[in-house]
């Protein structure tokens, strides 16, 4: 065997145990799950294997699960902007601090140390109409009655945020940290202030950094189901609260199968499209 | 171009003092290096004048301005970092026009003075090549590009040269100084090397432990060193313990066991006040090793033993016994070198040496 072809295979017999993994726990239930897609549920409740297109039908033409779907895109947008704009500062401010910026990562880790359910939940301390800002109100007499400020789609993005912005804070902050400080030095001393420093070098030297964080937000923020289930209203209800629905509630399989398929499939584009852009801030990285 | 004056200047970082009280000045359009070991606080230095650190003492002057409360941005300085902070996501060209762009020269005008500038770094065609693209080498000449085409009143080099590899570094030092000495702009170049100091400079600063030993020519402090570090900083030296019997306006005269009376001319004595202890500075290729009973004219010799020969080739370095202690010599090879145990004649001429005050015993 030439030296070349050892080391064109040398790669994938390192990734195999990986693959292996990838393919018996996410490939192969993922076929199940198409095939499931086309089968139907009769009256009895039992399913009936064959090669229906009832499932896609539905899925793909009522509006209600149209609707949920821009409102989840919608959404996870939202909070991926927010955790942007929350996430950048923090990062920076992490990735410059001399000396104890071994503890801010621990703190920045800190959250995930309590279950994310319970995290959630919390919020109904803080929130819920004896919660603890209703109390401190009542008390100050600022107000005379508990306000009503659970169970909307603000409470699912402060959630979501809460959830996902230490995501973002962390990929932000290892693409900071790589950056060589003595390059903001360097535009300062050609003439550039602080800030046209930062918007010239620092800011796009961390693009990706950025891309990477935002694509993860993005994609855990859509597929969630518990943040709308313990934050969210009847009317916040989000794409992955559908497939759990039909699977565990309604015990409709096929239908599920078909609605988490319609999912992956957007965010799957999405994710497409957006690593083209990724893609190109890859590269510069790999510049730099 | 502008001279730069630090007067009374201090550095403390928390309860450490990098910098001690230093003044300097360094003339306009002068090529000064700034010279120490590892930690004595040249770039701390270097930096202050850059305003990338605040002074915790102290006035900086730059052509004739005080410009403490001036931040770096409107200070007009051309500054080449060690590890060249080329920006990795512009091109060579974007790179060089950085500072243009900050500077309102037309649009049109940008294009015309990056390639001049690429062209006096000698990289004419690489304008469109990211810096990852680009060698070690050329890297710092991009930054170096980068640094001059502002026109800056000052340059500052903080070892520009380190990062390459021997050859290289010595044909960029020629050319690091033939770019100088066409733009003629006054210089600070920091290094820890003796040989790039000593060749490239006007004017060397030694430093150790934050404070300036000397500042002075080339010549002045590698031949005439105020103190025993730069003695021992620059090159190898032999210090040895000697007496002061006489000091007069033409000089001094040194006992100096067991190679007798050495007399020192004036301008190599400035530093001893008095007669009494002292200490002679002899260079190491200023100690000739002679075969045994030879005796020039002009050369005070003694004899001593070859203890170890290091044979470098065009030269070799030897280290001899002279009772109960070691000296250096580097001599260039004439014949054959000496063997390792050999009995020699060791001297030197008067005129070479330097005296500096001895500690009383
Ligand atoms: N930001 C800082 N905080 C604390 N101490 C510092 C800081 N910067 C430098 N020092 C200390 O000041 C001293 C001088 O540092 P400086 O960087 O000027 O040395 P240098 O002469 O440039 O050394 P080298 O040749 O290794 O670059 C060192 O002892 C260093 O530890
Ligand atoms: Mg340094």
């Amino acid at each position: 065997m030439s030296v070349e072809a050892r080391e064109a295979r040398q790669p994938w017999i390192l990734l195999s145990p990986a693959l292996t993994a990838v393919a018996l726990l996410l490939i192969v239930p993922l076929c199940f799950i198409v095939v499931y897609s086309f089968w139907l549920r009769t009256a009895t409740g039992a399913d009936q294997p064959g090669f229906f297109l009832d499932n896609w039908a539905e899925a793909l033409t009522d509006p209600f699960y149209r609707d949920i779907l821009i409102n989840t895109l919608k959404i996870a947008a939202i909070t991926t902007l927010v955790c942007a704009l929350m996430g950048y500062p923090s990062a920076y401010f992490i990735a410059r601090s001399n000396g104890n910026k071994a503890i801010l990562l621990l703190l920045l880790m800190l959250p995930f140390w309590i279950s994310y359910i319970i995290r959630t939940m919390s919020w109904i301390n803080i929130l819920g109409v004896s919660g603890a800002l209703n109390s401190f109100l009542l008390w100050t007499g600022i107000i005379s009655e508990p306000l009503q400020m659970l169970y909307n789609q603000a409470t699912v993005i402060l959630g979501l945020v809460h959830f996902l912005l230490p995501f973002m804070i962390l990929n932000i902050f290892v693409s900071l940290d790589g950056i060589d400080v003595t390059l903001e030095d360097a535009a300062n001393s050609l003439g550039a202030t602080r800030w046209e420093s930062f918007l010239q070098v620092t800011l796009p030297l961390s693009l990706p950094g950025l891309a990477a964080g935002g694509l993860l937000c993005f994609v855990l923020g859509a597929g969630t189901y518990i943040t709308p289930l313990v934050l969210g209203g009847p009317r916040d209800a989000m794409f992955a609260n559908l497939v759990f629905e039909a699977i565990i509630t309604q015990l409709n399989w096929p239908l599920g199968s078909a609605l988490s398929l319609m999912l992956l499939v957007v965010l799957g584009l999405l994710v497409a499209i957006y690593n083209r852009y990724l893609g190109m801030a890859q590269l510069m990285k790999g510049l730099g | 171009m502008s001279s730069v004056i630090l007067r009374n200047v201090v550095k403390r970082f928390h309860k450490f003092t990098a910098v001690h009280k230093t003044s300097l000045e360094i003339p306009d359009g002068a090529f000064v290096t700034l010279l120490g070991p590892s930690g004595c606080g040249k770039t701390t230095n270097l930096r202050m004048i850059a305003g990338l650190l605040d002074p915790s003492e102290g006035e900086i002057l730059i052509g004739g301005k005080a410009v403490n409360n001036v931040p770096i941005h409107k200070r007009n300085l051309g500054i080449v970092f060690q590890n060249y902070a080329l920006f990795p996501h512009k091109t060579v060209a974007e790179n060089v026009a950085f500072g243009l762009k900050y500077r309102n020269v037309p649009k049109a005008e940008i294009a015309g003075r990056v390639q001049k500038a690429l062209d006096l770094v000698q990289l004419p065609h690489v304008g469109a090549r990211y810096p990852k693209a680009l060698s070690g080498g050329q890297q710092q000449r991009i930054a170096l590009a980068r640094a001059i085409v502002i026109e800056p009143d000052v340059l500052l080099l903080d070892e520009p040269l380190s990062a390459l590899d021997a050859n290289l570094r010595e044909d960029m030092r020629v050319e690091l100084k033939r770019i100088q000495d066409q733009i003629g702009v006054t210089t600070v170049f920091v290094t820890h090397d003796q040989s790039e100091a000593l060749a490239m400079s006007d004017s060397i600063v030694v430093m150790s432990a934050g404070r300036v030993e000397q500042m002075g020519s080339p010549d002045e402090v590698y031949n005439n060193p105020a103190s025993e570090f730069v003695a021992n900083f620059l090159g190898a030296s032999n210090i040895l313990p000697a007496q002061c019997s006489t000091r007069g306006a033409d000089g001094a005269v040194l006992e100096l066991a067991p190679f007798g009376k050495v007399p020192i001319p004036a301008e190599k004595a400035q530093r001893l006040s008095d007669a009494g202890p002292a200490k002679l500075v002899l260079r190491a290729e200023k100690l000739q090793v002679l075969p045994q009973g030879a005796a020039p004219e002009g050369v005070i010799t003694t004899p001593a033993t070859v203890e170890t020969v290091d044979y470098q080739g065009q030269t070799v370095r030897y280290f001899l016994r002279l009772g109960d202690r070691q000296l250096q010599a580097i001599n260039m090879i004439d014949d054959k070198p000496f063997e390792e145990g050999a009995a020699v004649q060791i001297g030197f001429r008067p005129k070479d040496c330097s005296a500096l005050p001895g500690e009383a015993e």
